[in-house]
Formats: C-alpha cells, structure tokens, sequence
C-alpha cells in the first residue's frame, strides 16, 4: 500500500498545495514552488496537483505546456540563462551565444546535457548587456571570459 | 559614517555584493546601506560616501578598488580617478526631473521611515480625506496616461471601475515587463516598493477595490523578493487599519510570471492570475467592467500606479504641469543596447530623442555610429538618426511612426544588419504568440521563413510582397497588438534600410539559376 502511494503520491506537492488552501487560482504558484523543489515537474507530482486543487489533468497540463518557464523532465545541472532579446543583441549576444556553444559543447536549449544554455528574452538588464542569469544571479557585460568563470563560480555552490 | 551600495539587480549584476563585503572590511566602521540604482547604470556598482557636501559618487567601483579607495580618503569624500563628486551635481541626474523616481537611489527601498521621511504616505493621506470621486477627478486631471504602452488616460479607466456596483473589485498591477531595452518598473518595485503599494491602496480607494495583485515576471527574482518584503513591512505597519478578522484593509498579493511575454497583455495577465493559460480574450468585455474572476477589475502599469502618490500628495497641477500637448508629467525613459552612458532618465515629455541619445546617453558604448534605435519594445518601430529631432511624446511620435511603448530606446550601431532585426521581430511574434489567432501564429512563422528567402536572394520582387501581404493581414487581423504591431519593426526596417534585406543579390536571384 505505502509503496504502491508513493509511486502516484508526491507528498512535498500536496504539501505545497495545501500551503495555498488547494486554490486553483494559485496553480502557477504551485507549479513554481514544485518545481523549484524537485528540479522539474515530474508526473506524480502533477497528478497530485490536480487531485489537490481539483482540476483536471488537461488542463494542468494545458498550463505546463503554455509557459516557458515550466519543464517536464529533470534539468541540466546547470543552466546558464542567456539573454537574446533586442538590447543584448546591439551589443554582441548573438556572438556570445555562438561562443558559449562552442565552448560548452552544446546548442541552445539542447536539453540532454550537464551544462544547458536556455535562450532568454530580456532579463531587465538592458544598459549592461550580454546579459546572463544562473540560479536567480544575474551578471551584465558578459563576454565568453566572463561566462567561463561565472559558470564555474556557480559549480562550487553546488 | 554612512555608505551606500545600491542592491537594484543591475548593480549587483556588475559586482554590488562582492564591493559591500569589501567595504565592510576595508572600512568596519561604515554603516552600509543598501539603496536602490540612482539609474546611471554605467557607473554600477556606484558608490556613495556621506558628508558634509552631500552624497559624494564613486564608481564603477569593483571589490579590488576598495582598500585602495579607503586608503585614499573615499569615506571622506576626497577625490579620486572613480571620483565624480557630489552624486546631485552630476548632470545626468541633475538634468533630470524626477517625480515618479524621486526617491529611487536615494533611500533605503525597505525603510519605511526613509519612505516617510521622503515624502511617502503623504498622498495616501490626502486620498483618505477626499474619497473616491476626488480622487478619481484628481487623476483625471493630472493626465496621466497609462505607462504600460497604450497611453490611455488613467483617471477615465478608473472612473469606469469606480461606477460598477459590484461590491467585489480588484486592482492589478502589471509588473510583467517584457519589453527588451525596459527595466523601469523594476528599478522602481527594487529602489522604491512602497511607493507602487501606496499607488495601489490609494488606486483601491478610488475605483473601491479590497484586494490587489501584482503580476511580476520570474526573470526579476530580486524585484519580487524585495516586493515580497515590502508587503510584509506595510501589513505590519497598518497605516491603512484591518478589517474585523485582523486582515489588511487592503489585501495585496503578487503573482509570478511563468515566462510569456504575452501575459503583459491586460486580459492574458488576468487569465495568467486565475491559474490558467494565458491565452488573450476578446474585448469587450473590458477589464474594468469584468476582468479577474469576472469582476470589475483595474489593470495599471507599475509607473503609472506609482505616480499616483506624487500627484495624490502635490496635485493633480503639479504633475500636469510638467509634459508638452496631451502627453503630460514625466516619463521614466531607458536608455539601452549600445549606449555609453545606458541608464534611467526621468524627463518630461517634450525632451527630444536626440537630447536622450547623446546629452544623456552619451552615444554609443561602441563608438560607432548609431544607425537606427527601436522605440517602444519589440513591437516598436525603428527610427532613423534623421527623426532623433522628434520630440518624445505620445501623439509627437505616433505623428512619425514612432511609439512610446513603455518609454525603452535600444540603440543599435551602424554594423547591425536590420534585416536581421526584422526577422527577429517574427521569430520572437512566433515564439511568444499566444496562439489563438491565425495571423499571428502562422503568419510570424511565415514572416520569418520570408524574410530569410528574401535575405537569400530567393525571388525578392515576389517574397516582398508576400511579406507585405502577411503584414498587411497581421495588421488587420490579429486579435491583440502583439500579432498587430509585430509588422511595425518589420516594416519600417524594410522602408529606411532596404539593402540590409536585399544584399548586394539581383532582383530575382542567380542563386537560383546557379542550383
Ligand atoms: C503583447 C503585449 C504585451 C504587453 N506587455 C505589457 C507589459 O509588460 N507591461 C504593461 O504594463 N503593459 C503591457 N501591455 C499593455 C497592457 O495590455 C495594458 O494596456 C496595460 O497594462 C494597462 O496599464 P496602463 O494603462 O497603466 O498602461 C502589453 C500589451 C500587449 C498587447
Ligand atoms: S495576436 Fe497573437 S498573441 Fe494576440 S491573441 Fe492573436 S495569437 Fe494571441
Ligand atoms: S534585452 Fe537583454 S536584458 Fe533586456
């Protein structure tokens, strides 16, 4: 019985949603919070969510899929944001992009890997681009130098 | 002595944390505040020494520079090469006319004592005395116009709220941002958060709405912790009394953003906050006779609630008499992409493009010339250096094609291909589009698609009009302004910069005839 829940069950999102009365105009939040808590947004954790807020699983599922922001298989170990929205491109984002690629041996949003590059439009750092985020940390003036050192900074925290 | 290290997110992107660990060494004595950006973004982490002439600037300053710094006098203002003298006499803030902004920089964001000492709650008292209507009327006169993008004036939309006669109401700000070269609302929710909830308590008194949300992006984690906090510290405070059951008279809440630019969009933002996909609804109804959970609902930008305790505490005249025609007050501008001096300037409209460009921005950070800036976000079209005379202001610029948006110019230099910037334009219509119109979904996938055969020297005569085809029917078709204005970049690229998109090609390509 206990293993047979465990394996529908996920106790850290029935938690969460009961933080947030089991409203169901608090989904996003509640998806946010999972999220931030496993990595990802793993099945058992979204029929949880749908059993506790009482919505059905189409239409969870509608939601998850329409952000970005929401993802359905564990993350990279690290992912390294990188902004590509108009004013990081006027001063070289397209060219830090096409560094990093090479440098990390991956291509943007490529998902099977340690270290991710996830595209990103505008971070609110518009006057100090290339701009790039990892773990809620933004950095301004990113050149691949700078990326490099950033990336591994952020490695040690883990 | 007191010290200021600014914690606004651009600051600490450039090493704001790194140089107050430093200074707490190097000087134990300091007191080490942490203010929000005084918007000159260039100079971050830009640090402020107090003394007797004031709030004397260093910057950029990085953690390595502050034992040198100490060791030369900063704490007692003496000069240096990262010295800029007292932070009010430089020209880049004195030139400025800050009202919505005018504590930004300077105060502690989370003191409500420095909020008070600064002006703050002043304008919530006045409201409380005068009353809804008042209140309104105020507003209304004072012209201010919502700073979200569309320009519509603030006191009208209210007066609609005001008279439905539902009990149940709410008030939203839109603190969703999305716009590339914008960062306004987030220095303002990170330097000065009381004032957009004091904007919001005195928004609720006059259109008579209990509960407020604000709907901030995910990608301003440090905006939304500090907004968190501010709430809190309000709450606590009570200058606003409870209701029976010990909750706030005014009950505000933020909601995060998932990553969707279309949720900026007023009716997408509210089915956003319902826990749904934000798809874009059709109007009517409008929000403010039915929007969040089908009441009577208030959607403002962050400037524009956050203007409303000035204009409470110093009159709706005050603030309508600064601005030019119907675009009256200020405008919080940004200065963004390839400028020296990139930052946020606070001027009235009537400044002129090219006052913005180079007495304020300097330039480029490049050096190179500037060949067009996009004005007003990705949908935003690109003016040319010959218009930099257009003064800013909403019908001013409108009259060459130009738009306000949410007062952002991004500045792009002469080796940037405009072609290029088109496609952009589509291919970010393609990624954000909401997807519940046709235009819009396929027609920026096609854009794109046509664009880069016309770049390929594809038969250009004839994928030109294809391409003016699909703008025309974006336009004409599309549900909201996001599959409506993405051809307004597109085109004005396409009009003033036509070689970036044909190349050096032949009308009608050889590269076909070579395959
Ligand atoms: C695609 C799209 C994106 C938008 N993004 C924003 C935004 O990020 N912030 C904002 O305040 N308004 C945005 N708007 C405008 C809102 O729909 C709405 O007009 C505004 O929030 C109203 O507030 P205001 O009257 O104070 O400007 C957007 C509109 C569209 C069509
Ligand atoms: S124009 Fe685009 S974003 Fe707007 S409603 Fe239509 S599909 Fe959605
Ligand atoms: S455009 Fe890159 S941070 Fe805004």
């Amino acid at each position: 019985m206990a293993t047979l829940l465990n394996t529908i069950e996920d106790a850290k999102a029935r938690d969460i949603c009961k933080a947030h009365g089991d409203k169901p105009d608090e989904l996003i939040e509640v998806l946010h919070e999972v999220q931030a808590a496993h990595g990802y947004l793993s099945d058992a954790a979204l029929r949880t969510i749908a059993q506790s807020l009482n919505i059905s699983r189409a239409e969870i599922h509608g939601v998850v899929t329409f952000y970005h922001d929401f993802k359905k298989e564990k993350g990279a170990k690290q992912t390294i944001k990188i902004c590509r929205a108009e004013a990081c491109q006027a001063v070289g984002a397209n060219e830090l992009i096409a560094e990093a690629e090479t440098h990390f041996k991956t291509k943007m949003d490529d998902k099977a890997v340690a270290i991710k590059l996830e595209a990103t439009y505008c971070l609110g750092n518009c006057a100090l681009g290339p701009a790039v985020m990892i773990d809620d940390q933004l950095y301004g003036r990113v050149d691949i130098a700078r990326l490099k050192t950033i990336s591994n900074n952020h490695k040690g925290e883990d | 002595m007191r010290v200021f290290v600014p914690c606004d997110a651009a600051a600490l992107s450039m090493g704001a944390d790194e140089v107050a660990a430093a200074i707490a060494i190097a000087a134990p004595n300091a007191e080490i505040i942490r203010n929000g950006s005084r918007g000159m973004l260039w100079l971050e982490p830009l640090v402020e020494v107090e003394t007797d002439k004031g709030r004397v600037a260093y910057g950029p300053v990085t953690a390595g520079d502050v034992a040198g710094l100490v060791k030369d006098g900063m704490l007692d203002g003496k000069d240096h090469d990262l010295c800029h003298g007292p932070t009010e006499d430089m020209d880049y803030l004195k030139n400025q006319e800050r009202l919505t902004f005018a504590r930004v920089g300077i105060i502690d964001p989370l003191s409500l004592d420095d909020y008070k000492a600064h002006g703050g709650v002043k304008g919530l008292e006045k409201a409380l005395k005068i009353g809804a209507q008042k209140i309104v009327d105020e507003v209304k006169e004072s012209g201010l116009r919502g700073r979200g993008g569309a320009g519509f004036p603030t006191g009208i939309k209210w007066q609609t709220a005001l008279a439905q006669e539902e009990t149940q109401k709410y008030l939203c700000a839109n603190a969703d941002e999305g716009d590339s070269g914008t960062f306004a609302d987030r220095m303002l929710m990170e330097g000065d958060p009381f004032s957009l909830i004091e904007g919001m308590v005195i928004g609720g008194l006059g259109i008579g709405a209990d509960t407020g949300y604000i709907y901030i992006r995910s990608e301003y984690p440090h905006a939304i912790r500090t907004m968190r906090k501010a709430i809190e510290i309000w709450d606590r405070a009570d200058l606003f009394g409870r209701n029976e059951d010990g909750s706030p008279r005014f009950d505000l809440q933020i909601r995060v953003g998932a990553g969707a630019y279309i949720c900026g969009e007023e009716s997408s933002m509210l089915e956003s906050i319902e826990g749904k996909r934000g798809e874009v609804k059709v109007k009517p109804p409008i929000p403010a006779i039915s929007g969040l959970f089908n009441k009577p609902t208030i959607v403002n930008n962050v400037l524009t609630l956050a203007s409303v305790p000035y204009i409470m505490a110093n009159g709706a005249k005050a603030y309508a008499d600064f601005g030019q025609g119907r675009s009256m007050g200020t405008q919080p501008f940004q200065l963004a992409g390839d400028i020296a001096r990139g930052g946020l300037v606070e001027k009235a409209f009537g400044v002129t493009m090219n006052e913005l460009l180079n007495d304020f921005g300097g330039g480029t950070r490049s050096g190179r010339a500037i060949k067009a800036v996009q004005a007003g976000g990705p949908l935003g079209g690109f003016v040319a250096p010959a218009d930099f005379d257009m003064a800013m202001g909403y019908e001013s610029m409108a009259e060459r094609g130009a738009m306000m948006g949410h007062g952002g110019l991004v500045v792009f230099n002469d080796q940037t291909n405009m072609g290029s910037m088109a496609r952009y334009a589509m291919e970010f219509c393609e990624i954000e589009s909401c997807g519940k119109c046709t235009p819009c979904r396929i027609g920026a996938v096609r854009g794109k698609e046509t664009i880069d055969k016309i770049m390929a020297g594809e038969e250009q005569g004839k994928n030109l009009e294809v391409l003016e085809d699909l703008c025309d029917l974006m336009e004409t078709a599309s549900l909201c302004a996001m599959g409506g204005l993405t051809p307004m970049p597109v085109r004005s690229a396409l009009k003033q910069f036509p070689e970036d998109f044909l190349g050096t090609a032949p009308e009608d390509s050889s590269k076909q005839a070579a395959e």
